[in-house]
């Protein structure tokens, strides 16, 4: 058993149960209050989608079937200054926020009419406005110089952005313990048991309690959830990353299928794939997410690759969210998304507010995320 | 530019010389070798500077596995020194930074 195991045995006001970004977000959030709390975090073996993802702080097109999904996302999108600033503050770790606005580049006419479609039919949903622009190819490349020339057009979000998810997990981390915060690698929660009004975790390292008990294990919230009452029919999609060397800056702005980091590095992504829990690649997507990157960006046909990573997003039947208290089990709450990132700022303030006090912000109807909507 | 004598080439078969010129300067190397071989014979150093802080960086693992020995070389930019043997007239720079890319507009 590890010191720090032992050090934190016992029991504590929340227990979250997984230390990705939705954890420690939440984890962060709640500590704040003034609560105690502790992440079970399961350790490397994990599958960690916060390690492998894109990094983007995204709001364009979300929530197109949800409209309170598309308010929460807005809603943290604009908390994200608010936490970057805290994070840094606190921990000296600069997590590379820019939200300059992003673009999502379409190759052909008839992709970038879908998507001004959607966009369009978000602005009727959302008579507080919903800010966007649809560039043709002459407008885009005002922006982006070094667009393609078969390049239809994009859609810009003002809101959108990105961010070192790396540095985020880092200084999420530093700025939960040092309010105090315990972080525990106690392996795999196999049982949560509800007893008289708390909760006990049975871990490879042993038991803990807790009066409330937060799931944030992503995909491992599907089997957690019916030990409190809650169903999360969630599942694995995964995503490969490819990885090229780091180059002079060309690229201002983040897009949806290839961003380029502070230190210069680009990455390129965005392919969506059923595979179950194999976090590998294949060289036939790998060469995909190439070919539509070097159509958008013709000068990355010169660079070297360097590296290229599978990860899995978790999914619900709909794209989006679960918030979620059991109600079998009060003081159980169940939090998923694929968004931890964008996300990250809503569920440090928010949504660490609604479950610490009980109640929710009334900005966001989190009825709506309810998982009872996937009961047909 | 002088020689760094403390990398010798050790005895072995008798090689063909080649030309080479490393950051302007003519330098004689040995048919087979690598390019890292020959800048560190040379006594260049660094070889490159890192494209986030600009620290100087030399051939480190000599296998192709550190990437730290970047070059220019003939001007392809980001180009491993150790796994790339010397050719007549072979053109090597240092690799300042990180690399340039859409060289027609640069």
């Amino acid at each position: 058993m590890t010191e720090s195991v032992r050090l934190n045995r016992g029991s504590s006001d929340v227990a979250v149960i997984g230390g990705g970004l939705v954890g420690l977000c939440i984890a962060l959030g709640i500590q704040k209050q003034g609560q105690q709390v502790t992440v079970y975090d399961e350790g490397d073996v994990a599958l960690r989608a916060s390690r492998g993802n894109f990094g983007l702080v995204w709001v364009q097109g979300k929530g197109d079937n949800l409209p309170e999904y598309a308010r929460i996302t807005r809603l943290s999108a604009q908390l994200w200054a608010g936490l970057a600033d805290d994070l840094t503050q606190h921990t000296g770790i600069d997590i590379q926020l820019q939200q300059r606005g992003g673009l999502f580049v379409c190759l052909s006419e008839s992709e970038l009419q879908k998507r001004q479609v959607i966009l369009e039919q978000m602005a009727i949903e959302h008579p507080e406005g919903y800010p966007y622009e649809v560039l043709d190819l002459q407008q885009l490349r005002e922006m982006i110089p070094d667009i393609g020339p078969e390049v239809a057009g994009a859609t810009w979000g003002p809101e959108d952005g990105h961010v070192n998810p790396l540095y985020l997990m880092r200084a999420l981390v530093a700025r939960f313990e040092s309010l105090g915060g315990k972080l525990v690698n106690a392996g795999r929660v196999s049982n949560i048991i509800p007893q008289q009004g708390q909760f006990v975790l049975q871990t490879e390292q042993g038991d803990f309690s807790c009066n409330k008990v937060v799931l944030a294990a992503g995909l491992g919230n599907k089997e957690l959830g019916p030990m409190v009452g809650i169903d999360a029919p969630v599942f694995p999609n995964r995503g490969q990353v490819l990885i090229a060397e780091r180059v002079r800056p060309f690229l201002h702005y983040p897009t949806g299928h290839v961003r380029q980091t502070e230190e210069g590095t680009v990455q390129c992504g965005d392919s969506k794939e059923d595979v179950g829990f194999d976090t590998g690649t294949t060289t036939e997507v790998l060469a995909q997410i190439a070919q539509r990157a070097t159509t958008m960006f013709p000068l990355l046909k010169e660079v070297n690759l360097i590296r290229s990573w599978g990860a899995l997003r978790i999914m619900t039947p709909d794209g989006n969210p679960i918030y979620q208290q059991s109600k079998q089990y009060p003081g159980a709450y169940l939090v998923t998304c694929h968004s931890g990132v964008t996300l990250a700022a809503a569920h440090a303030g928010p949504i660490a507010d609604w479950i610490s006090t009980g109640s929710a912000d009334s900005a966001i109807d989190l009825e709506k995320f309810h998982g009872s909507r996937f009961q047909l | 530019m002088a020689a760094d004598f403390s990398f010798n080439r050790l005895p072995c078969n008798e090689r063909a010389e080649v030309e080479i010129t490393i950051e302007g300067h003519k330098v004689i190397a040995l048919e087979g070798e690598t390019v890292a071989a020959a800048v560190m014979h040379s006594g260049l150093r660094p070889t490159r500077t890192t494209a986030v802080s600009g620290t100087g960086r030399a051939p480190y693992c000599m296998m192709g596995v550190c990437f730290e020995c970047l070059m220019n070389i003939d001007g392809k930019p980001n180009t491993q020194a150790c796994m790339t043997e010397v050719s007549e007239g072979m053109v090597i720079t240092v690799q300042q930074g990180a690399r340039e890319i859409g060289g027609d507009r640069l």
